[in-house]
């Protein structure tokens, strides 16, 4: 038997979970599976397509139950993503399924051209992102996808970072008018939302109230702001945790009131420190002149350390344990 | 149409296509020449699109992958009425909709292309489109009983793609992965025209990457393949008219010259991306002016 997979937990984190009622749910991409189902079932329009991913994009029973609405191109995700954009040009709403590292970098110009500049309804999902696959190396990571997409113009750039929000992004793609990008990652992901919570494009969510430290976070790091927060209560610092599901259009009003109104502002994301949300919030904080302590939490510009997931995300301090120190240090 | 008829409209895009690049002061001369008979006889023979009709959902599509030779392309749509042949003044002119390649702001322009290798998955995704829009649907899985299936379905579809490929654009690998999956899902209602004119931007397409023969490659694809002179209007027609074999996509290989119909642009490389000045419009119209003057006479 192999050995477990690093927890991406310490046993404080969750204590913490615990302490503030998180209950964990499933993957992300298990939830963009069910919902893409659940909605193609509804309408025969959706059309899945993948690049010899339906595995790894949880498509093995939409395949099954539908299909004729799943059309597999094989190892090519250049035809991935110009076939997307064809079906999408001819009326039908095509999501292109593929692991976010080959699809926004091999296929980079036919999202600038085929999907974004010719302007057709297609819906790229970016599966495995960030550091997903951990310990199969640079190849099979994505922290180039915020940076290269937030420089083209017209694609919405949606991180869920819970259940809640992955199926409503998959239910806003599922009707946009304009071509948008989903980043999804495939660890279990605790729920982070209240059922009540809405959910609207370019307006992020605010987790948790303070004034002390904003923790700006998105994908799956927001879950280690929200435990980390919870940790600092207990110092007695009041810590505001926003889920930025949007990284573009960018909701640059939360942005700016947390620059103006808390002590410190820490950005957070599973993406390089160049160009990803750190960097858009720091452009939003400076061009308005609010000049504030600022951190950008992400991966180093340097060769990535081997691990899991849970080890990369430990080593680079997105962790629980990783941004106290962090909020700490900014507020000495 | 006839095929007379056809001869005098494309002297007749041919001057307008020179004019509009004189105009604009940039443009893709060569390829714009080489490729404008087989858009003649798309345009007014074999698509079915009108301006008053272009958003049916069951127009045939035109993706012009070799999206650089625009200029033709907006001399073929201008005459066919998609918009006033005046605004080929404005092409590439500031703030003009008039791109230096196609774009869907322009009445009759199905995608934005000019990044080359682009236009055959395009036109992939939509002949899939129009299979799933057909009477027996898009027959996807590779079974045994699937196959028979899509045998069936290859018979049918909601409407026909076109696309145009440069010769030299054959080398980007997109292509291939396209040519693939077309074969793969029987796409009989996708034709790809090469304009081979076998020049490039730095010559011969011999020198620059050896891409022949075209035509096996294709076929080992799993293409049906058709040789054509892409100047002649019948041998156009009749590859271009009906798809090649039930159950394959059909490659057309147009046998062009880069530069038709002008003396000093045919079959020279410099002629890629070259403006005429006014000298050489002036000659370049005289030439043309002559050649109509012939078919007049030919014509009594």
């Amino acid at each position: 038997m192999s050995a477990p997979a690093p927890s991406m937990y310490s046993p404080a984190a969750k204590a913490m979970a615990e302490k503030l009622g998180l209950k964990m749910g499933r993957a992300n991409l298990d939830e963009f599976a069910a919902t893409l189902m659940e909605l193609a079932k509804a309408n025969p329009n959706i059309v899945a397509v993948t690049s010899d991913s339906r595995g790894s994009g949880k498509l093995g029973p939409f395949a099954q139950a539908l299909p004729k609405q799943l059309v597999e191109v094989g190892i090519a995700e250049q035809n991935l993503v110009g076939i997307t954009a064809g079906l999408a040009a001819c009326g039908k709403k095509s999501f292109g399924v593929s692991p976010a590292c080959f699809l926004t970098a091999r296929s980079l110009e036919q999202i600038k051209n085929d999907v974004c500049y010719s302007d057709v309804p297609a819906t790229l999902i970016g599966i495995s992102s960030g550091v997903s696959y951990g310990a199969l190396g640079t190849t099979h990571h994505s922290l180039h996808d915020l940076a290269v997409l937030r420089a083209i113009n017209n694609i919405s750039i949606i991180v869920p970072s819970d259940n809640f929000e992955t199926r409503e992004a998959i239910r806003f793609a599922a009707t946009a008018k304009n071509p948008v990008f989903v980043r999804i990652g495939k660890a279990a992901m605790f729920n982070l939302h209240k059922p009540e919570t809405k959910f609207e494009i370019g307006k992020a969510i605010q987790l948790r109230e303070g004034n002390d430290i904003a923790f700006i976070a998105t994908g799956e790091t927001v879950i280690h702001a929200l435990l980390a927060a919870g940790e600092l209560a207990e110092r007695g610092l009041n810590c505001r945790v926003i889920s930025m599901h949007t990284v573009k259009p960018l909701d640059t009003e939360i942005i700016l009131k947390a620059g103006r109104k808390c002590r410190a502002v820490v950005t957070v994301e599973e993406h390089s420190v160049h160009g990803g949300l750190g960097e858009a919030c720091a452009s939003t904080l400076l061009q308005a002149g609010i000049n504030v302590p600022f951190k950008i939490v992400g991966i180093p510009d340097e060769d990535t350390v081997t691990g899991a997931q849970a080890d990369i995300f430990r080593h680079y301090g997105i962790s629980m344990e990783g941004f106290s120190e962090t909020a700490m240090k900014l507020l000495k | 149409m006839t095929d007379r008829e056809l001869q005098h409209k494309s002297v007749h895009l041919r001057k307008n296509t020179l004019k509009a690049i004189y105009e604009a002061g940039a443009g893709h001369t060569g390829g714009s020449l080489s490729c404008l008979d087989i858009l003649n006889v798309l345009y007014n023979r074999i698509l079915n699109v009108s301006p008053e009709k272009f958003s049916a959902p069951n127009r045939d599509r035109y993706v012009q992958s070799k999206g650089h030779s625009v200029e033709a392309l907006y001399a073929v749509l201008a005459d066919r009425g998609f918009f006033p042949e005046a605004d080929l003044k404005t092409i590439c002119h500031y703030q003009s909709h008039f791109v230096g390649h196609p774009t869907r702001h322009i009445p009759g322009i199905e995608m934005n292309t000019g990044a080359l290798g682009h236009g055959l998955p395009i036109s992939v995704g939509m002949a899939i489109a129009a299979k799933m829009d057909s009477g027996t649907g898009f027959q996807p899985v590779s079974s045994e009983k699937a196959s028979t299936h899509r045998q069936d379905a290859c018979a049918t579809t909601a409407f026909r793609v076109f696309t145009l490929l440069g010769d030299g654009e054959v080398a980007e690998g997109s292509n291939w992965e396209a040519a693939m999956s077309a074969a793969h899902y029987k796409l009989d209602n996708l034709t790809a025209i090469i304009d081979h004119n076998t020049l490039q931007i730095s010559g011969h397409t011999r020198d620059v990457m050896s891409n022949e023969p075209i035509d096996e490659k294709f076929r080992a694809f799993g293409w049906s393949v058709k040789i054509v002179n892409g100047h002649n209007f019948a041998e156009l027609t009749n590859a271009l008219g009906k798809p090649a074999e039930i159950g394959k996509p059909t490659c057309v290989i147009a046998n062009t010259v880069k530069g038709r119909g002008v003396s000093f642009m045919e079959d020279v490389a410099k002629w890629h991306h070259g403006v005429p000045s006014e000298a050489e419009l002036k000659q370049a119209l005289g030439e043309l002016d002559a050649a109509e003057k012939l078919l007049q006479k030919e014509t009594k």
